[in-house]
């Protein structure tokens, strides 16, 4: 007995202890509940943060663009057919240096980087592949897309006359850091370019498509001098790109795009699959409280007689409930740290044994130790929870009548 | 024992009656006017034949049921009006209870089980209660049994554990259903003779129900009760001329 815990936990413990088998039997209930909901967390949440990563790998969070012609009121009648003559035509954004500044102030936004982007062909001697030609601000555009870290040769470097392309177009084209590669625009500008990196940003299509130059030739090539098409935005917060973006659209009545409404569909689909692990954390977290209430309840009515005589001893109902209460507390968390010790073992072999073909893992799972101390503090107030009907059976006891039975 | 104690009566029955509601609308009048006084220092035996309401009675006086009517005093304090809290703590502080069936708490060894008034009155564990545990397991000659679990002892020894620990919050009171009723006759002999000699030594006053004539001649007042009266209340002739104020009613 140490002298600093109170009567209630001295009870508790005691009761859990001699109740041996029934004790040890509902934490390892408990622990497996757990080790599910924090393994199933840790891998949903693995490959969550993983497609996400690799979703946002080649785009912004925000992209602001021109405002689209269908959506600008038609009232004058005469604008209408030469907007849509001018849709052929790349379009830039009205004022865009002043709209960055004021971009730049807003405390949500992390990063801003302006984009002349259009069709090109890219030429290498017979071959000749259609691109999308992609003019950027180096330090800008890494805080969004960190295409720096991407390089998998030479080096992200874009003076006059460079461009680093990614590695299916390399490929596509034969060509390799220092070559000269010849980029036409669809207006009919033609520019010979070195090859100063490849990337490989991790998705073919955008190994194939894109081609980085600097802000000014991409200005210069696609006839859009001083003019940018697009603005990437970087995120603080990635999952307020809707809002932002919405909050933008309206103030400057410009269109701009989240990249949660580009990926619809990514993202229903990891809604849907958020809401059906929801459902099987509740179910188990249910049949865990279940399995806890009846242990108790068990307990209590095997232990009448020790609370009638408690009782007749002086103790108050108050000490029998909480007695009761921290049990199923105790059970929680021993059940959880049981659970997340087993979750622990479960990823360890899940690392080891799901491999891609060629030996990587298929994804990288890092798990928080948050998710641990949360399923903790979780089990512990679900014991807590379910505890609660045998617990006040327990402080309503009749001494009386467990006494005499 | 050194507390400045009440010294009028330590129990004191008014009139008692206690009904069971049986089935639905019937009520069954166990006990139909129960007077009775107990002095301190008083060694009682209550008799009577089964069902005859010595339990329910013990239950009412140990503040563990109420009367359904009737005026009910502990060291001279009128418990009617007190509240479940009040009469917990009324309970714990003045009446120590020995059962049948000695009713140890299995999860504790001996010592922690003499402790367990005080435990819960106070909230921790602390040495002084320990000391007077050990104390009062001397006084009862388990000082080696202090550590074993209950189902480590014999039936006469959870009993002397269990009179051990009615006396821990030193009571006015000590009420025994039947304790030697699970015993053989070596063993009920000693735990009685252990009662005495607590009763002689602390002025403890003590009330026990016993089925044994043997055991109920050697107290110093008998109590008969039958079918819910008190039918005879007979004063041992010592003890008489001892107590002149005791007009039993
Ligand atoms: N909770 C209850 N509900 C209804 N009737 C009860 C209840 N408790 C006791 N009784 C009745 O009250 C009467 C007295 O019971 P009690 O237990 O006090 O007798 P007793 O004298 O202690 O008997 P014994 O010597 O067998 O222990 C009995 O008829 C019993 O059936
Ligand atoms: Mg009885």
């Amino acid at each position: 007995m140490y002298p600093w815990l109170p009567f209630e936990w001295i009870a508790a413990t005691r009761f859990l202890r001699e109740g041996r088998m029934q004790s040890l039997l509902i934490i390892v209930g408990v622990g497996v509940g757990v080790s599910v909901i924090v393994f199933m967390s840790a891998l949903l949440s693995g490959l969550q943060s993983n497609l996400v990563r690799r979703t946002l790998s080649s785009q912004a969070h925000v992209v602001i663009l021109p405002p689209e012609e269908v959506a600008r009121p038609q009232r004058d009648s005469t604008l209408g057919p030469i907007l849509q003559k001018q849709a052929q035509r790349l379009r830039s954004i009205d004022q865009w240096q002043k709209l960055r500044g004021r971009l730049a102030e807003m405390p949500e936004i992390a990063a801003v980087s302006p984009i002349a982007s259009g069709p090109a062909f890219a030429v290498r001697g017979n071959a000749n592949k259609s691109v999308t030609l992609i003019g950027i601000e180096p330090d800008n555009y890494n805080r969004i897309i960190a295409l720096d870290e991407k390089m998998v040769a030479g080096r992200l470097r874009l003076n006059a006359g460079e461009t680093v392309i990614g590695i299916e177009l390399a490929k596509d084209l034969g060509a390799s850091v220092g070559d000269k590669l010849r980029i036409n625009s669809s207006n009919g500008t033609t520019d010979t370019l070195t090859i100063t990196g490849l990337f490989d940003l991790g998705n073919k299509g955008v190994n194939a498509r894109n081609v980085y130059v600097g802000l000014r030739s991409a200005q210069t090539l696609l006839d859009l001098v001083g003019g940018v098409s697009s603005i990437d935005l970087g995120l603080r917060d990635m999952y307020a790109a809707d809002a932002i973006a919405l909050r933008i659209a309206r103030e400057t009545g410009l269109q701009a795009d989240s990249w949660i409404k580009t990926n619809a569909q990514f993202f229903t689909a990891l809604t849907s699959q958020k809401i059906s692990s929801n459902v099987i954390r509740f179910f188990i977290g249910l049949s865990v409280a279940f399995g806890i209430a009846s242990v108790l309840v068990v307990s209590v009515v095997q232990r009448s007689k020790e609370i009638g005589i408690l009782r007749a001893m002086g103790a108050t109902r108050g000490q029998m409930l909480r007695t009761f209460l921290i049990q199923g507390g105790i059970v929680g968390l021993l059940g959880s740290v049981l659970g997340s010790s087993l979750a622990w073992v479960f990823l360890a072999l899940w690392r080891a044994l799901a491999l891609n073909p060629d030996g990587t893992p298929m994804f990288m799972i890092t798990v928080e130790p948050e998710l641990f101390a949360i399923s903790a503090a979780g089990a512990t107030l679900v014991g807590i929870f379910s505890a609660l009907i045998p617990a006040r059976r327990a402080a309503s006891l009749d001494p009386v009548v467990a006494i005499r039975g | 024992m050194a507390e400045a104690k009440f010294d009028g009566p330590v129990l004191e029955l008014e009139d008692i009656h206690k009904s069971y509601a049986t089935g639905s609308e019937v009520e069954t009048e166990v006990l139909h006017g129960i007077n009775l006084r107990l002095q301190r220092g008083e060694f009682a035996a209550l008799i009577g034949p089964s069902g005859s309401g010595k339990s329910t009675l013990l239950n009412l006086i140990g503040l563990l049921d109420r009367p359904s009517s009737g005026r009910l005093l502990i060291d001279g304090q009128e418990t009617g009006s007190l509240d479940d809290g009040a009469l917990t703590r009324l309970r714990g502080r003045s009446i120590g209870f020995v059962f049948q069936h000695h009713h140890l708490i299995p999860a504790f060894t001996a010592l922690e089980n003499v402790m367990m008034p005080l435990l819960v009155e106070r909230g921790r564990p602390d040495d002084e209660m320990r000391q007077r545990a050990a104390k009062l397991l001397d006084q009862v000659g388990l000082t080696a049994q202090a550590n074993h679990q209950a189902n480590q002892m014999s039936g006469g020894q959870q009993q002397r554990v269990a009179i051990a620990r009615a006396l821990t919050m030193q009571p006015s009171l000590v009420l025994a259903d039947e304790p030697t009723g699970n015993l053989d006759t070596k063993s009920a002999d000693s735990v009685f003779a252990l009662m005495r000699e607590v009763n002689v030594s602390q002025q403890t006053t003590f009330l026990i129900v016993t089925h044994d004539p043997r055991l109920a001649a050697r107290c110093d007042r008998i109590i008969e009760l039958v079918d819910g009266t008190i039918v005879s209340d007979h004063v041992a002739e010592v003890r008489k001329q001892e107590m002149p104020q005791q007009h039993p009613d």
